[in-house]
């Protein structure tokens, strides 16, 4: 999240600032690419990660780096996405303002995330929850190894089919716990700033 | 003496031509109410010289130097300052609004609170400093955004209809700000419908009619 936060909302500044031909095509993929299901996008990067694949010398299949990136992949759609339409609906005169008063291109666009940063909150607690609630692309890179590749998610589908629903159960309290926790942070920042 | 001129400026909005004006020159410290109906074009006019949006032709000169709108460059961005109808203000505070344009040209911290405290003093805001400026009624952002152009001491104020909208206390205040402000520093067109300003001393008239200028 950390890594595709900065990049998805700085994709989607640019998308919605930016004229170049193919702006349409790329939104319009962008906003596909919402619905794609996790475990395609774990099957792409399998894909690419094994030996034979494209990115196979860099030997990341089965590794914590693959769950990352397969991460990463699963929530910038969200991420562009949500904060092209925050940045397209905002107000035409926060943008002229800010021009008016002479600000530079990176201070224009500081100024753009910061009054639309509510849009953007919501931006990153729905691309954290398509985070936290997937698992088919952890499942195929990371190849669930305990202690190194088996996170929550995982583990919950593996103790479920051994039969194990006390331990599934458990771990299924723990990460709702963990969610509901973030994501009330999220909401208790926003309350705070909003005033 | 001329201190921003415009020639051979024109404008459409798809088949519509807008305005189409020969030459419109601007005199140092001289004060202009630029009147004509609604959707001549006024506010379209105050943009292009404020650089927010481009003309389809024309180019302009500020004192000797000439320009255009290919880009619209930023030394004249910093001598130019365009107050909306009604003004937006970002969503920090009043004084961090204020703040903004001098925080854009790189002033110290020290120099800018100096500087925004006169500007607060002048607008009469210091009871206005704990309350969002989304909170703020009409008249007083119009204020803030009054004060927000006046800290940085531009050469050139636009400014679009400043006292529509406003009921009639908000309207005096805003009268009394912009005396304040059109003086041998700065020259001012103001676009307007209000007989108040208007009247006011030593305005000179511009009038947008037919996609013409008269003066």
């Amino acid at each position: 999240m950390l890594i595709a936060m900065p990049l998805g909302i700085g994709i989607g500044y640019l998308l919605a600032t930016l004229e170049f031909p193919g702006r349409r095509l790329l939104i319009v993929v962008t906003q596909g690419l919402l619905a794609s299901p996790t475990v395609v996008v774990g099957l792409i990067l399998y894909l690419l990660l094994s030996r034979q694949g494209v990115l196979g010398q860099l030997q990341l299949l089965f590794t914590q780096t693959a769950m990352v990136i397969g991460q990463i992949l699963i929530a910038l759609p969200v991420l562009i996405a949500f904060s092209l339409a925050a940045i397209q609906g905002a107000d035409p005169r926060a943008r002229e303002t800010a021009v008016a008063l002479g600000a530079s291109a990176p201070r224009i666009a500081w100024t753009m995330l910061v009054e639309v940063r509510f849009a953007l909150m919501a931006a990153v607690c729905s691309a954290f929850g398509r985070v936290v609630s997937e698992i088919g692309c952890s499942l195929m890179v990371g190849g669930n190894i305990a202690g190194v590749t088996r996170n929550i998610p995982t583990a919950i589908a593996l103790e479920t089919s051994k039969g194990e629903f006390a331990q599934g159960i458990a771990l299924g309290i723990v990460l709702l716990v963990v969610a509901l926790g973030i994501n009330s942070a999220f909401a208790f920042f926003q309350g705070e700033s909003r005033r | 003496m001329s201190l921003l001129g415009v020639s051979t400026l024109t404008k459409s909005f798809a088949a519509r031509r807008l305005f189409s004006i020969d030459e419109l020159t601007l005199l140092a410290g001289e004060s202009y109410v630029l009147t004509g109906e609604n959707g001549s074009g006024k506010s379209t006019l105050l943009r292009i010289l404020a650089g927010i949006e481009a003309p389809d032709s024309g180019f302009g000169h500020y004192q000797e130097r000439r320009f255009d709108w290919r880009p619209y460059p930023d030394w004249l961005r910093r001598q130019v300052i365009y107050v909306h109808q009604q003004p937006y203000l970002f969503h920090t505070s009043v004084a961090d609004n204020i703040a903004y344009g001098l925080r854009a040209r790189g002033i110290e911290a020290n120099e800018r609170q100096r500087l925004v405290a006169a500007a607060i003093a002048w607008a009469r805001l210091t009871h206005l400093l704990a309350i969002p400026p989304q909170k703020l009624s009409g008249g007083e952002r119009q204020r803030v955004a009054m004060a927000r152009a006046w800290v940085l001491k531009p050469k050139i104020l636009l400014l679009d209809e400043p006292t529509a909208n406003l009921d009639a206390e908000s309207r005096r205040q805003t009268i009394d700000l912009l005396r304040g402000f059109c003086t041998a520093r700065t020259t001012a067109v103001i676009a307007c419908h209000d007989r108040d300003v208007i009247e006011l001393p030593d305005m000179r008239r511009l009038d947008l009619m037919g996609g013409r200028l008269h003066l």
